[in-house]
Formats: C-alpha cells, sequence, structure tokens
C-alpha cells in the first residue's frame, strides 16, 4: 500500500518518555479497537443465542449453547431469501449503471474538448454537494408521474449515477492515460468508440473497481429511498425488511440479529478479501452522490 | 374513410420531402454551428462526445438537476400530495416553518447533533491517525478493525446498537455496571437519546476519517520531517509546524464531508426511534426526520420542500464557510 520510503522516517533512538508514550498509544488504540468491533461481534453472538440467552444478565459474549435456530426462524417470520435477492440485484444494476456513466462521462470529460465541456461538467460537481435529502421530495413525485412507484426501476434509479464516479473516473483518465496514445489510435485510423472500448477502458479498470465496490456499497446500504418508493414486500431490500421486521417483533433480538448479519455478512467478506480495494474507494470518495 | 386515402399518397411525398428537406437544413445549421469551434475533420470527435454523454446528462438531469431545480419551486406552493388544487402560497411555507415547533426542535436537535459528531469523530480520528501513519503489520490490522463500522449497513448496525443501549439487558450498561456506574437510559431518557445517537454515529464514521487522514499524513513528503528533525524541532513542534498545515486541505475536507454527513443524518435515528425501547420521538426529531414525517407520512409536500430547501442552505452556507476559512487560513500562512 505504501512504498518503503514512505515511511522510513528519521530514525531516532527512541527515548523513556517516547516509549511511554508509545505505550499508551497501543493501549488507547487496543481498546479503540475493542469498541469498535464489539457492536458486531455482539450483533454475531446474539444470532446465535437461543430465546434465553438474548436478554441474559450478565450478558455473555459467547452464547453456551449456540443454535442455527434464529437464523432459520427469520426466514419462516418474512421472506428474507427475497429481500437478499432483492438486495443483490438492485446493487449490481446500480454498481453496472454507475461505472458504465462514469466511465463514459469520466473518459469525455477528461480526454476531449468540445463546446460546453467545462459548463456540463461545473454543473455535476456543484450538484454533487445538494443532499440527497433536500431534492428526495420533487424526485418521488417525478417517480408517481413516471407510474413508478412500487416498482424495481423506481427502486434502482436514484442510485444509477454518482458524481463522485465521474470526478474521479475524469481524474483518473486525464492524468493516467497518455493523450498520444489516443492519437496513435486515430493515425491507425481508429474509431473514437474503439478507443474508448480498447484503449480508455482497459486502462481504467482500476479506478473503475473503485467506483464499482463504492456503487455496490452504497446500494446495498440503501434505505431512505426503498422506504419511500417500495411498499410491496416482494420488493423490499434487505435494510428495508430488517427495519419492518424490527418494527413488527421489535423484542425478537435473536431474530433481527440473525437477519442483521444476512445482510452485513455479504459487505464483511468482500471487504476481507478487497481491503485494500475497498479502503481505497471510501477513501477517494469523500463526497458521496 | 376513402377520401382522404385518395389524396394520402400525395400529401406523404410532400411530407417526406420537407422532412428530407428540414434534415437537410437542420444538418447544414449543424455543421455551420461546429465550424464556429472545431475543423470540419473534427466534427465526428465532437458528435462522438455528445452521442457518449448523453445517456449520463440525461439520467443526470433527471435525477438530480430536475428536482433540485423542483424542490425550490415546490416551497413556494402549498402542494398536498393527494390534492389537486396547488396554490401558491409565496414564502407561507417558511414563515410556516419558523413557527413550527416539531420543525424548530429538530433544527436545534441537528445543530447539536451535527458539530457533536464532526468534533468528536475529527479529534478521536487525528491522533489514531498520526499514531497508524507509521508502517507495521499492527498498523494494517488497525485500520481493518477500525474501519469495519463503516462497511457494515447502517440499518442491522442500528438495530444492534438499540439492542446495546437497552435499559435492562444492554451491553452497555453492563459494561458501566463493571466500573460501578448507575445505569442509563440510553434511548428513553430525552436527555440522553440524542447523544447516544451521537456515539452511535462516531462510531460508524471514525474509521472514514481515519482513512482520509492516513492518506493525507502519507502524501507529506518525508524530507520535510527529516528537515525539521535536524533543524532540532521535537514531535510536537513537527506536527504544528509541518504536519498539520499540511495536512489542512484534509481537515477541512473531512470536517465539510462529515458536517455534510451529520447534518443530513437519518437511517439510525428513524430506526432508533421506532419500536419498542427506542427513543422518544421528539427527543432525537432531527431535519431529515422531520422532512420524512411532513412529506411521507402527512404528504404536505409543498411544506417538506421549504424544509429541505432551508437544509440545502444549510449545507451550502457551511461548506461555503468552511473553504472560505480554509483560504484565509492558508493566506495567513503564506502572508
Amino acid at each position: 500500500m505504501v512504498r518503503p520510503e514512505d515511511d522510513s522516517g528519521p530514525v531516532t533512538r527512541p527515548t523513556s518518555l517516547g516509549r511511554l508514550l508509545n505505550g499508551i498509544g497501543h493501549i488507547i488504540l487496543a481498546v479503540g479497537a475493542i469498541f469498535m468491533v464489539l457492536p458486531i461481534l455482539w450483533m454475531v453472538s446474539t444470532s446465535f443465542k437461543p430465546p434465553t440467552e438474548v436478554s441474559l444478565w450478565p450478558p455473555e459474549l459467547i452464547p453456551s449453547q449456540p443454535t442455527w435456530d434464529n437464523y432459520t426462524g427469520i426466514f419462516d417470520d418474512a421472506p428474507f431469501h427475497v429481500y437478499f435477492l432483492n438486495s443483490v440485484g438492485y446493487s449490481l444494476v446500480a454498481t453496472i449503471s454507475v461505472m458504465v456513466t462514469s466511465l463514459l462521462a469520466g473518459a469525455i470529460f477528461g480526454k476531449y474538448n468540445f463546446p460546453g465541456r467545462v459548463f456540463l461538467f461545473m454543473v455535476i460537481i456543484a450538484t454533487a454537494i445538494v443532499p440527497f435529502e433536500a431534492y428526495i421530495i420533487p424526485l418521488y413525485i417525478q417517480i408517481i408521474d413516471l407510474d413508478w412507484v412500487n416498482t424495481p426501476q423506481g427502486i434502482v434509479l436514484p442510485t444509477l449515477f454518482l458524481s463522485f464516479g465521474v470526478f474521479l473516473l475524469r481524474q483518473h483518465v486525464s492524468s493516467a492515460i497518455p493523450t498520444e496514445l489516443l492519437e496513435a489510435g486515430r493515425v491507425d485510423g481508429a474509431s473514437e468508440w474503439w478507443i474508448l472500448r480498447r484503449v480508455i477502458t482497459p486502462l481504467s479498470a482500476p479506478a473503475l473497481s473503485a467506483i464499482g465496490i463504492f456503487a455496490f456499497i452504497q446500494a446495498w446500504g440503501a434505505f431512505f429511498w426503498p422506504l419511500i418508493v417500495a411498499n410491496d414486500q416482494d420488493l423490499f431490500n434487505m435494510e428495508l425488511g430488517l427495519q419492518i421486521f424490527q418494527f413488527r417483533f421489535s423484542a425478537d433480538y435473536g431474530k433481527l440479529m440473525a437477519g442483521s448479519v444476512i445482510s452485513t455478512l455479504p459487505m464483511l467478506i468482500a471487504f476481507l478479501v478487497l481491503r485494500r480495494r475497498i479502503i481505497e474507494s471510501v477513501a477517494l470518495s469523500g463526497l458521496k452522490g | 374513410m376513402s377520401a382522404p386515402m385518395q389524396d394520402a399518397p400525395n400529401s406523404i411525398a410532400i411530407a417526406e420531402g420537407r422532412q428530407r428537406d428540414l434534415h437537410a437544413r437542420l444538418r447544414r445549421a449543424y455543421l455551420a454551428w461546429v465550424d464556429m469551434y472545431v475543423s470540419r475533420g473534427q466534427w465526428r470527435v465532437m458528435t462522438f462526445c455528445y452521442l457518449a454523454l448523453l445517456p449520463v446528462l440525461v439520467l443526470f438531469g433527471y435525477v438530480r438537476v430536475l428536482p433540485t431545480i423542483n424542490a425550490f419551486i415546490l416551497s413556494v406552493y402549498k402542494w398536498e400530495l393527494i390534492d389537486p388544487i396547488r396554490p401558491f402560497v409565496g414564502l407561507d411555507n417558511y414563515w410556516g416553518l419558523l413557527e413550527d415547533e416539531n420543525f424548530l426542535l429538530a433544527l436545534k436537535n441537528t445543530l447539536i447533533f451535527s458539530p457533536s459528531v464532526v468534533v468528536a469523530s475529527t479529534l478521536l480520528s487525528l491522533p489514531l491517525a498520526l499514531f497508524l501513519a507509521r508502517k507495521g503489520k499492527l498498523s494494517v490490522v488497525y485500520q481493518t478493525i477500525y474501519f469495519l463500522p463503516v462497511i457494515t449497513p447502517l440499518v442491522p448496525v442500528s438495530i444492534a446498537w438499540k439492542w446495546i443501549y437497552d435499559y435492562n439487558y444492554g451491553l452497555l450498561n453492563y459494561g458501566l455496571s463493571l466500573v460501578g456506574l448507575p445505569a442509563v437510559a440510553w434511548l428513553t431518557d430525552a436527555d440522553i437519546a440524542l447523544w447516544a445517537l451521537v456515539i452511535m454515529s462516531v462510531w460508524k464514521h471514525l474509521g472514514q476519517n481515519l482513512v482520509f487522514f492516513l492518506v493525507g499524513i502519507r502524501n507529506i513528503p518525508s524530507v520535510y520531517l527529516e528537515a525539521a528533525m535536524i533543524d532540532g524541532a521535537d514531535a510536537w513542534q513537527q506536527f504544528r509546524y509541518i504536519t498539520l498545515p499540511l495536512l489542512r486541505p484534509i481537515l477541512l475536507f473531512v470536517v465539510v464531508t462529515s458536517t455534510i454527513n451529520a447534518f443530513t443524518v437519518f437511517t439510525q435515528v428513524y430506526v432508533m426511534t421506532l419500536g419498542s425501547q427506542a427513543a422518544p420521538g421528539q427527543a432525537v426529531r432531527v431535519i431529515a426526520l422531520d422532512i420524512y414525517y411532513n412529506a411521507f407520512q402527512y404528504l404536505h409536500m409543498g411544506y417538506a420542500s421549504a424544509e429541505s430547501v432551508l437544509l440545502f442552505i444549510m449545507v451550502l452556507a457551511f461548506t461555503i464557510i468552511q473553504f472560505r476559512l480554509a483560504r484565509s487560513q492558508k493566506e495567513g500562512l503564506d502572508g
């Protein structure tokens, strides 16, 4: 992640005060780390507890009689498999769409000159700071006019485009892809579409995958918009299903936590596999939406 | 039917001729317009640019620009979702908000919640980042752990935190009892519920700020710090006079983005105010929640739009102030 010389800072002999501070630092870090993982561990542990152990006092982190009942139980209480597949579907559509739109706009804004370029890009960047909550009402009215309330297309529509994706890809294309490469293609008689597909796309792969990961995480966690647009249980994503479920059976924390683990697990697995990429994509993002 | 049929071929031919004519004229006009900017050989490239941008711009215009403009327009109408009559009311919605207790409470809560989350998560993540900036296996492990909450979806962790905050069986009160402190009604005590949400939100966003700071710190060339060391600067001086000034853009970025995030907080508040063992709705009412209730429960679209316009203006004002501050500090530094 970091080149060796980046942190081969000046070497000094550690003083006793330095060592003490270092030790305190490590203790703070460790305590903080426990604070960070504990809620997630608690979620996992509760999901394996039988009802008698869920509200045990004093609470125990490791269930004495671990059970899968909560995991099978929630599928009896609510169609969580439908929610899960919906989440997968919505997130994949969002991811593909964000990658395509970011690539198209990023490549054009990054490497081409045409009248209106600066203006259009400024508009995209300027609207990036408008929070979703500020335009969610007119957007909802538009969805009503389209008759898309309670439809999959209505649910995914706002996730199909990310200003940050366009911005990131434009940066990448304009700085990391040499213009000579495009010129070479043109000299050989290649069409612009061919250049976009065969030259720009492969060279943008790292940035594109970072954008894709980010879009997937965003879409997976979507809650406010589906809450408004989806009424039909068959269209719920995991987040909405969980929320409705906790509203109906709020005392049943074993099952609620089982559902929460199911919703979190894909993110956790992806994170452990793609840790560097994910951190990078979030670090690059900053501005959401 | 028969009478129009007779002269149909003729009129179709005329229409087709007109259309061809129109197409040719449009094409000429387009090429002339293109000529103003680029040489004739390049018009293909330009056509390509617009064609490739078209789907993106249509989508962007429809889901971002149009609704943003419409939010302003809606806000000056009395627009009830189910009522077809939607009279223009000028700024009445805005005046109404200023007398609306729910809105004022939401505003107050947001103005407490937001700076608290931003200050706490910044002050906690910056020293951690400084410490973790040194490389090593442990640093990677810590980074991973601190980042975990960032990628976990909000609804499940909000439910988990609700259980952790439970008065009778919650993990947090158990922790307090271990060190001899009395139990706290984290979510049901109106004075504390907002702070419970602050803690949870700091937990959720700390890792993100940490990563931003790490990127910033690692981008500082080590020669600067080496030079400072040679000049005999101690660790604090190095931080104060080298790291901090060079980190200022990242610091600004972190503060702006986490402010925007905190101003628009919705999901955790919504999840934690519903169901049993939940927070009392009024104690943690924030602006996004108030917008949700006004628009999607009571269907006052115009009124709620005025509220979202105010939210947008607040976010915008905050962003501008922060950028101004950063610029003036920078100028002060340079001059």
